[in-house]
């Protein structure tokens, strides 16, 4: 029997999108095929990472991840810069977490005044995220969509419970959006849909499917997006066929394998090296799901994703 | 190549008896096509028939076992590409490799460290489960005396033997008679001795080769030389062509039924920083290996491994499930909070993580709902007010509190007067209705 290689004929394509002006603009998604499957289509682009920083000091952090932004992490803007300058970055994520209402309940003209900064101080593009408080959000992603005007940032997240205003903010300013629903092809498909029919561009939309950490649900996170990639190429589902996000550190860096002292677990092994191989291990897995833009935080565990980019293109 | 229902109905005996418990012979075929039945409780159907059906539906990934007695590894027996369609079926196996260039301190040193790699995650445990003991002397004497060293320290880690000498091979495999160990491996210049080896000694055989094509000619020829029990390595090192061999050969054996191909793959993903090791092995483990050779493991590492393994092999139409009882969070005293829950997995994980971040010990009382999350389970009719009191009042948590509170989840609130009707001198308390809003929650109660 002679072996002849099944190869799948995928009709539908992942929108590229672009972020950022000039030259350091960056381009992700744009693939014909399932991540990685180059020997059966296009992957014009490989994936992007973006590092996460915060409008207000890293309090919640474990030290591991704490300990390579020391000294620049009490501020936005210096930390901003050594992410791009030192680490290289190629997007910052910046993350308003400091507006939740639990939090400093930072108000919207703070949050403005912040991305304003960070615009003027760096020339990587910018994803600007809230604080996950829906209501607070849909006050101040209107608010930095604006400040940001034209500069072609993410702004995200859009929820159900907000998309209309955050929507039409990042429409009426030019920027593309991050959908966020939770954990279910089906509410995924129908916020994009709802989103596109307020007028706002499929092709301007980056899905996040909602992330999950290592041993904390990740097949979820995982399945979901194998599940939409596959809507996206074999079915030719438009409102699939967004790019995908994976947010990763945030959840990774709250899970007890990532902070739990090795003195209480000695079964675990090194804390710090354990933690920097959970968010890689996360990050690499929903890669091969399908993701093409993730959000991370330590720079062993960018570089390592780096790496293994290199050898998946 | 798999028959389609139609094709299995006519071998069939076509007279509707019921006695495989269908209605119909036709009935029957379709769930035998979609391999939800088994021929065997077909009582009437003719030996032509069973030989015709037996090729047909068997796996397409051959099932294979190496290794003997509890730590024996399974492998094979997959039937999809995806994990959303069916469950993945025998998860990958990690080996450690060791090299017989090393001193025998070193050796001793690194079975040692298999044997202890074990531990308990989600009431499952998980291991580095074999040992890929490497002829890089060259020596078949150095071979077979590291092949005795590991034979000594870890006697019930299951082995595979890589050497493309079929001398050093047949030296070592002697070692391991009945423990039914892996040769790795054949090649196209070493094959007929190769195989003979496998053949007398019982061994599964590791077929190597450069690409698919020559791979499939291999296994073909190894078959008609009466060994049928194979783990092949497509000869792909680099993340890419690993994903593209393991795919190509998963959709051969799946889709086209291509037997050739339809053994359980092995690869090795070997680094020299270990970090970025791990990430190969994450590959493998995502993309359709049954065993990854790694050449370190450390603590962190195995962890991490373990956990994603565990994640891409769970059971996607089975929600994880964890122990009904009362989980302590911290070390709760007498006046501790006391929450209650469902038993979903991810319920548990996250609500419990919460209450940890808020670093207020606790009582989580966590009450078994098959796995459902909290509102679908109280849809469902098992988390309900009776059904809480029942199991709040059997736990015997009483005994250990000081105040007779207890805390539901902020979607059930509905439940809250029920609860109290039926658990007499308690005081239910509406908590949050999603976990992240627990450490404030917790914190404005004491506060």
């Amino acid at each position: 029997m002679s072996f002849t290689p099944t190869k799948e004929t995928y009709s539908g394509k992942v929108y590229p999108v672009t972020i950022g002006t000039g030259d350091k603009a960056v381009t992700f998604g744009g693939e014909n095929v399932l991540t990685f499957h180059s020997f059966e289509g296009e992957t014009p682009n490989r994936p992007v990472i973006a590092y996460e920083i915060q409008d207000v000091p890293p309090t919640d952090w474990p030290d591991s991840v704490k300990k390579p932004f020391e000294g620049v992490s009490d501020d936005p803007v210096k930390w901003a810069k050594f992410c791009q300058d030192e680490l290289k970055a190629a997007v910052i994520a910046l993350r308003l977490i400091g507006t939740h209402p639990d939090k400093e309940d930072r108000s919207p003209a703070d949050a403005s005044k912040t991305v304003s900064d960070l615009l003027a101080a760096i020339d990587v593009p910018l994803i600007i995220l809230g604080s996950n408080h829906a209501e607070k959000d849909s006050q101040v992603l209107v608010a930095v969509a604006e400040a940001a005007k034209d500069k072609n940032c993410v702004i995200g997240k859009a929820q159900e419970a907000n998309y209309k205003t955050i929507a039409a903010a990042a429409m009426a300013n030019n920027h593309k959006l991050i959908a966020m629903s939770e954990l279910d092809i089906n509410l995924s498909k129908q916020l994009n849909i709802l989103i596109t029919q307020m007028g706002f561009e499929k092709e301007r939309l980056i899905t996040d499917p909602m992330c999950s950490a290592l041993g904390y649900g990740l097949e979820y996170t995982y399945s979901v997006m194998e599940r939409i990639r596959l809507a996206a190429l074999l079915q030719q589902d438009a409102t699939m066929q967004p790019p995908m996000l994976g947010d990763i550190g945030m959840y990774v860096w709250k899970v007890k394998e990532t902070h739990a002292p090795e003195a209480d677990q000695p079964q675990w092994g090194s804390t710090e090296e354990r933690g920097i191989a959970w968010e890689a291990t996360t990050a690499t897995s929903l890669l091969i799901a399908g993701a093409e833009l993730l959000i991370m935080r330590h720079p062993k565990a960018v570089e390592a994703l780096e790496k293994v980019i290199e050898e998946l293109i | 190549m798999a028959l389609s229902g139609v094709e299995i109905f006519k071998l069939l005996p076509k007279t509707n008896c019921k006695k495989c418990g269908h209605p119909t012979c036709l009935a029957f075929a379709m769930k035998l096509a979609q391999r939800q039945a088994s021929l065997d409780s077909c009582p009437d159907v003719s030996e032509e028939a069973k030989q015709k059906l037996g090729e047909a539906s068997a796996p397409p990934v051959r099932p294979i076992t190496f290794g003997a007695g509890d730590k024996a590894v399974k492998m094979g027996e997959e039937t999809v590409l995806f994990r959303h369609d069916k469950k993945f079926v025998n998860p990958c196996a990690f080996a450690l490799e060791i090299k017989d260039t090393l001193s025998s301190e070193e050796i001793s040193e690194l079975a040692g460290q298999v044997v202890g790699s074990e531990i308990d995650r989600v009431g499952q445990k998980l291991r580095i489960d074999a040992i890929a003991l490497t002829n890089s002397s060259g020596d078949a004497g150095k071979f077979e005396s590291a092949a005795k060293l590991v034979a000594e320290k870890a006697p019930e880690v299951p082995v595979i033997l890589c050497a493309e000498n079929p001398g050093a091979a047949e030296a070592a495999v002697k070692i391991f008679a009945g423990k039914r160990p892996v040769i790795y491996g054949a090649n196209s210049s070493n094959v007929d001795a190769m195989a003979e080896i496998a053949k007398a000694n019982k061994a599964v055989l590791g077929v190597t080769a450069n690409g698919l094509e020559e791979l499939s000619t291999l296994t073909e020829k190894i078959k008609s030389l009466g060994v049928e029990d194979m783990v092949i390595d497509s000869g792909a090192r680099k993340a890419k062509d690993i994903i593209e061999q393991n795919t190509l050969i998963r959709r051969a054996a799946i889709k086209k039924g291509f037997k050739p191909l339809g053994y359980p793959v092995i690869n090795f993903v070997q680094r020299e920083d270990s970090l970025h090791e791990t990430l190969m092995a994450v590959i493998g483990v995502a993309k359709y290996a049954s065993i990854t050779v790694l050449s370190s493991i450390e603590k962190w590492k195995n962890l991490a491994l373990f956990a994603l393994r565990q994640n891409i092999y769970t059971d996607p139409q089975v929600p994880m499930q964890v122990e009904q009882k009362i989980y302590n969070i911290g070390e709760p005293g007498p006046d501790a909070p006391l929450f209650i829950t469902t038993n979903f997995s991810l319920t548990y994980f996250i609500v419990s993580g919460e209450i940890e971040n808020s670093r207020v010990a606790s009582r989580l009382a966590i009450m078994d709902c098959e796995g459902l999350s909290v509102l679908t389970a109280w849809a469902a009719g098992k988390f309900t007010a009776s059904k809480i009191a029942q199991f709040i009042s059997e736990s015997g948590v009483e005994k250990e509190i000081s105040h007779k509170e207890l805390i539901i989840p902020g979607y059930v609130a509905i439940l809250s007067g029920s609860v109290e009707d039926k658990l007499s001198g308690w005081k239910i308390t509406i908590g949050p209705r999603e976990a992240n809003a627990i450490p404030t929650f917790l914190k404005t109660r004491t506060a």
